[in-house]
């Protein structure tokens, strides 16, 4: 009888250590991946409330609104680009941090590329003109100064 | 009482600001002595004006003064003295009143260190210093007034906003206001210049250690935004393209396209026009930023409390300076000579085209921050512009220049081999692309773009390195020489280096946190624990705290790895009891190779909570970089020959 | 010629000022709707005061009406409220408020305190009309025509001048068209 109870406690302190033990904390949400997706999502996202957060971030209940929007959206296997064709149709290109390209904002997409080689080409064009120049038109070598060189 | 001395020393600010932008000018056009010697004892006047009000603004917040409307929209009773102090510059008035007081203390420097300037060219800095400072007095004074009174005086103030009650906070306008401020020394150099017509190399020289100093407080401010955004905003982020994170990294960028233009004008006399019109545009820019806060023309969590009529003074201002100094550059630079001659390849060419691409990347980030303003102000919609953009552009943008870097410091002055240069960074080339691939391995996986971001430090890594090993043993010449040699290297050559591997430490950073940052969003019970990156975090329960004008649900997380404890962080859940709004403080162990970032999510049921972890590595580097490159600035300045007696000869 | 481009930095400042200018007098804050000319989204949802009646976006078909946003808990509902109280008594259209992400005690007892312009409320509890619709902020007003277009929308409370300025010669003219269609 003895041995049973001991038997027994033994087995009751294994189970309670058993639960005991530090456990493994549950992802914050049912599905992971899918709640990556979301907030892959919703980060380009502009909060319409608050304006200077994406949906993923802000508090206003619109973006905790929008945010579940989303989940059920994906668990309905809709493609990103669905999502955005939704947000827009209802919000217009404003909500989107990634500028959509069209002709107006061709301009926007196109313009630092066009700044760059415009540059370089002006570059370019400046020192063959100076390369040409004859060598009285430049001022005199400076001296050295033994200060090193920047 | 307090209050309207403090308006009245604005005025009588103002009146000798006048004198100053007027009578030396007018003296060094008609050679009188007389009025040219006015400019520094009257700057010396305004200065002791301008702080005097300071002062008493100081005061009425030090003293809990309700009765001054500023005051009670930005401070309370039970505000922490230091927060009352930050409290100065918290709000749209005290902010000006910031600008000007930085202004001032910069044209007593001006003052103090010019022995060496001739007394015309001190005259016209000192007057376009004093006509700019009219501008924001007369703005202050018109619309904006810091002391204006509270009838009745209201029992107890509105509280500083709680993001900004924050030690971060506390130093990032000053240090920014500084950098702002001090590229207007630059600019007043610029034009006084351009009148005078005396632009050549010893213009450059007087004017490179005004623009470094600046540009070094512009560094430390915008870096300490930028941290105190990641610690304290609770989103892990430290850069969302604001506007008004770019209205103060424009100017950054031209700034450092001024000093290395400066450098090239200082040595060799060219490009003079694209100095002179770089150190137009830092200036230009730094306003714009002024204006863009301030107006309410682009939504930005930044920006002050609008009001049209002052967004319309401070355009009008912005047009004036700016309009009247790009008609005096187009006017006077067609006359600027052109400098010593320079080859094709060459350390000339490398700056150049350094300025070129500077120059674009500050006119991309322009055109992004307006597109919306545009498009809407054209009618043809409304759009926004944000991190997805600006991070596909400005990257791109910014690589050459990081290529330049490591060439540009070993090419040599007037024409340089490029067939010897591609010889004597073979070694750096290799190291650079052997350590980013074995980075990428190290980390657990190699990406593309984490690939060329990590290509981009190395190279300047290594490329610095053999700048610095080509100095300091030149023909083999053997160890005993090193120290020797070392200690020879000129203190603005080191700044350079320094500089320069501070923007390979923030490149590095930024390419490690944004491609191997993990992040574990979990529901923690009392005795939970989550394992991200091997480091073990355990939720030991919530209680609640009260601040001294908050009141806090503080957590406590565990953190350990291997089985040893490594360290315990408190973040917490504030409402400030005044402005009754909620703010998560998030709860960081920094570490050299990596951040450990909790942050409370809500409450679930069970007394159970969400918690937000973070293992962020390197992210630190991101700051430290910046601080390396503000040390690089310093060590430039302090070079032995700015500080010959008498100032440099001409 | 050389002289042409030391002007460039100028002019392209004075272009910019003209933008900034302009941009003074706008709101970069205000998200127009890109609902405007478009179908009014369909919906069906329950009266406020009879939980089993239902009314849905078709039934108004034919007739030209405005669809208020409102909720107990929003504070500038409260300065638009007197106004449309005020101009429902002119009965020039019919007027549905839109009871958003409210509870159905506070909405009923909200109108009871300060009045009811409509014709009818409907219980939109979890919001998900008003995210159809693009609501962002509440008050918001959609004026809706015979054929079921979205022709208006007011961002804000309704002002007296927007009320007269905009509301009533858009609500003359859609009836115009409705009666010749």
């Amino acid at each position: 009888m003895a041995k049973l109870t001991r038997l027994l406690a033994w087995l009751c302190l294994a189970f309670v250590v058993g639960t005991a033990s530090a456990n493994e904390a549950a992802p914050a949400s049912a599905d992971p991946v899918l709640e990556a997706r979301m907030l892959h999502i919703t980060a380009e996202l502009r909060c319409l409330v608050c304006q200077n957060q994406t949906i993923a971030d802000s508090h206003a209940d619109l973006a905790i609104d929008l945010r579940q929007q989303v989940r059920e959206m994906l668990q309905k296997g809709q493609t990103d680009q669905q999502i955005l064709d939704y947000m827009t149709a209802r919000y217009g290109d404003f909500v989107l941090y990634r500028p959509p390209v069209k002709s107006t904002t061709l301009l926007l997409w196109v313009g630092p590329g066009v700044m760059l080689v415009a540059g370089l080409v002006m570059l370019v064009l400046i020192l063959r003109r100076r390369s040409r120049m004859p060598a009285d038109k430049f001022d005199a070598e400076p001296d050295e100064e033994a200060v090193g060189k920047p | 009482m307090i209050p309207e001395i403090g308006h009245f020393l604005l005025w009588l600010a103002m009146g000798v600001a006048l004198v100053i932008g007027v009578v030396p000018m007018a003296g060094a056009a008609r050679g009188r002595a007389d009025w040219m010697a006015l400019a520094r004892p009257a700057s010396y006047l305004l200065a002791a004006l301008v702080t005097g009000a300071s002062a008493c603004l100081m005061a009425s917040f030090l003293g809990n003064d309700f009765s001054v409307l500023y005051v009670a929209s930005n401070s309370n009773s039970m505000l922490p003295t230091e927060y009352r102090i930050a409290g100065f510059w918290g709000g749209h008035e005290g902010s000006l009143l910031l600008w000007v007081q930085m202004l001032v203390i910069w044209m007593v420097a001006v003052g103090l260190f010019s022995r060496h300037l001739p007394r015309e060219v001190l005259s016209r800095i000192l007057a376009v210093m004093g006509l700019v400072s009219v501008g924001f007095l007369l703005f202050m004074l018109l619309t904006s007034n810091p002391f204006d009174r509270l009838f009745p005086p209201a029992p107890d103030g509105r509280d500083l906003n709680p993001l900004l009650q924050d030690p971060g906070m506390v130093a990032h306008p000053p240090m920014l206001y500084m950098g702002y401020v001090g590229f207007c020394v630059a600019f007043a150099f610029a034009i006084a210049a351009l009148i005078g017509g005396n632009l050549d190399a010893t213009w450059a020289r007087w004017t490179r250690p005004w623009t470094t100093v600046a540009w070094m407080f512009l560094t430390i401010g915008i870096a300490l935004g930028s941290s105190w955004a990641y610690y304290e905003l609770g989103w892990g982020g430290w850069w969302f393209w604001d506007p008004v994170e770019n209205a103060s990294l424009m100017p950054w960028l031209l700034g450092t396209a001024l000093i290395h233009s400066l450098a090239v004008t200082e040595k060799r006399g060219s490009f003079k026009n694209w100095t002179v019109l770089l150190a137009i545009l830092a200036f230009s820019f730094s306003l714009l930023g002024t204006f863009l806060v301030r107006s309410g023309v682009l939504s930005s969590v930044h920006a002050f409390a609008t009001d049209p009529r002052r967004g319309l003074f401070i355009l009008a201002f912005l047009t004036i300076v700016i309009g009247s100094s790009f008609s005096l550059y187009a006017w006077r630079a067609p006359t600027v000579g052109l400098g010593a001659r320079f080859a094709l390849f060459s350390k000339e060419t490398a700056l150049l085209a350094n300025n070129v691409l500077f120059m674009v990347a500050a006119g991309a980030v322009l055109l992004g921050t307006l597109y919306p303003l545009i498009l809407d102000a054209l009618g043809l919609g409304k759009i926004s512009v944000g991190p997805p953009y600006f991070d596909s552009v400005f990257m791109p943008l910014m690589a050459p220049t990081f290529f330049l870097m490591g060439v540009g410091p070993m090419a040599r002055w007037k024409e340089t081999s490029v067939p010897d240069l591609a010889q004597r960074l073979r070694w750096a080339l290799g190291v650079t692309v052997v350590a980013a691939i074995g980075t990428g391995w190290l980390a657990g996986s190699i990406h593309l773009v984490a690939t060329c971001g990590l290509l981009m430090s190395f190279w300047i890594f290594s490329s610095v390195a053999t700048d610095f090993w080509e100095r300091v043993r030149p023909e083999g010449k053997g160890f005993a020489e090193l120290r020797r040699r070392v200690g020879q290297i000129p203190r603005a050559l080191a700044g350079m280096m320094v500089a320069h591997i501070g923007v390979a430490v923030f490149c590095f950073g930024v390419t490690m946190v944004k491609t191997y940052e993990v992040e574990s969003d979990v529901k923690m019970a009392v005795g939970d624990s989550t394992t991200v990156s091997g480091y073990q975090f355990t939720f030991q329960g919530v209680k609640n705290v009260q601040g001294p004008n908050y009141e806090a649900t503080r957590a406590q997380i565990e953190i350990s790895k291997g089985g040893s404890k490594v360290s315990e962080l408190h973040p917490e859940k504030r409402v400030y009891r005044v402005q009754q709004n909620p703010m998560t403080e998030a709860a960081i162990a920094p570490g050299f190779t990596k951040d450990l970032y909790v942050s409370m999510g809500e409450e679930v049921e069970g007394g159970a909570w969400i918690i937000r972890v973070y293992v962020k590595p390197f992210i630190d580097w991101i700051w430290g970089g910046c601080m390396l490159m503000a040390l690089g600035g310093l060590m430039a300045v302090s070079d032995r020959r700015y500080r010959r007696k008498g100032g440099v000869a001409a | 010629m050389k002289y042409l481009r030391f002007l460039v930095p100028l002019i392209v400042f004075f272009g910019l000022v003209g933008f900034l200018f302009k941009g003074l007098f706008l709101d970069p804050k205000e998200v127009p709707s890109p609902l405007i000319n478009k179908p009014a989204p369909a919906f069906s949802l329950a009266l406020l005061d009879k939980p089993d009646t239902t009314f849905k976006r078709d039934d108004m078909l034919g007739k030209v009406w405005l669809l208020n946003v409102f909720a107990s808990w929003c504070v500038a509902c409260r300065e638009e409220h007197p106004l449309l109280v005020e101009f429902s008594k002119s009965k020039m259209l019919p007027i549905y408020g839109l009871n958003y992400k409210d509870e159905r005690m506070a909405g009923m007892k909200w109108l009871a305190t300060f009045g009811n312009p409509y014709d009818a409320s409907l219980f939109d509890h979890d919001g998900r009309v008003g995210i159809d619709y693009g609501v962002y902020g509440v008050p918001e007003s959609f004026l809706i025509d015979a054929k079921g277009v979205i022709r208006y929308k007011q961002i804000g409370p309704f002002t007296v001048e927007a009320i007269e300025t905009k509301l009533i010669p858009l609500v003359q003219q859609l009836k115009k068209e409705a009666g010749n269609g």
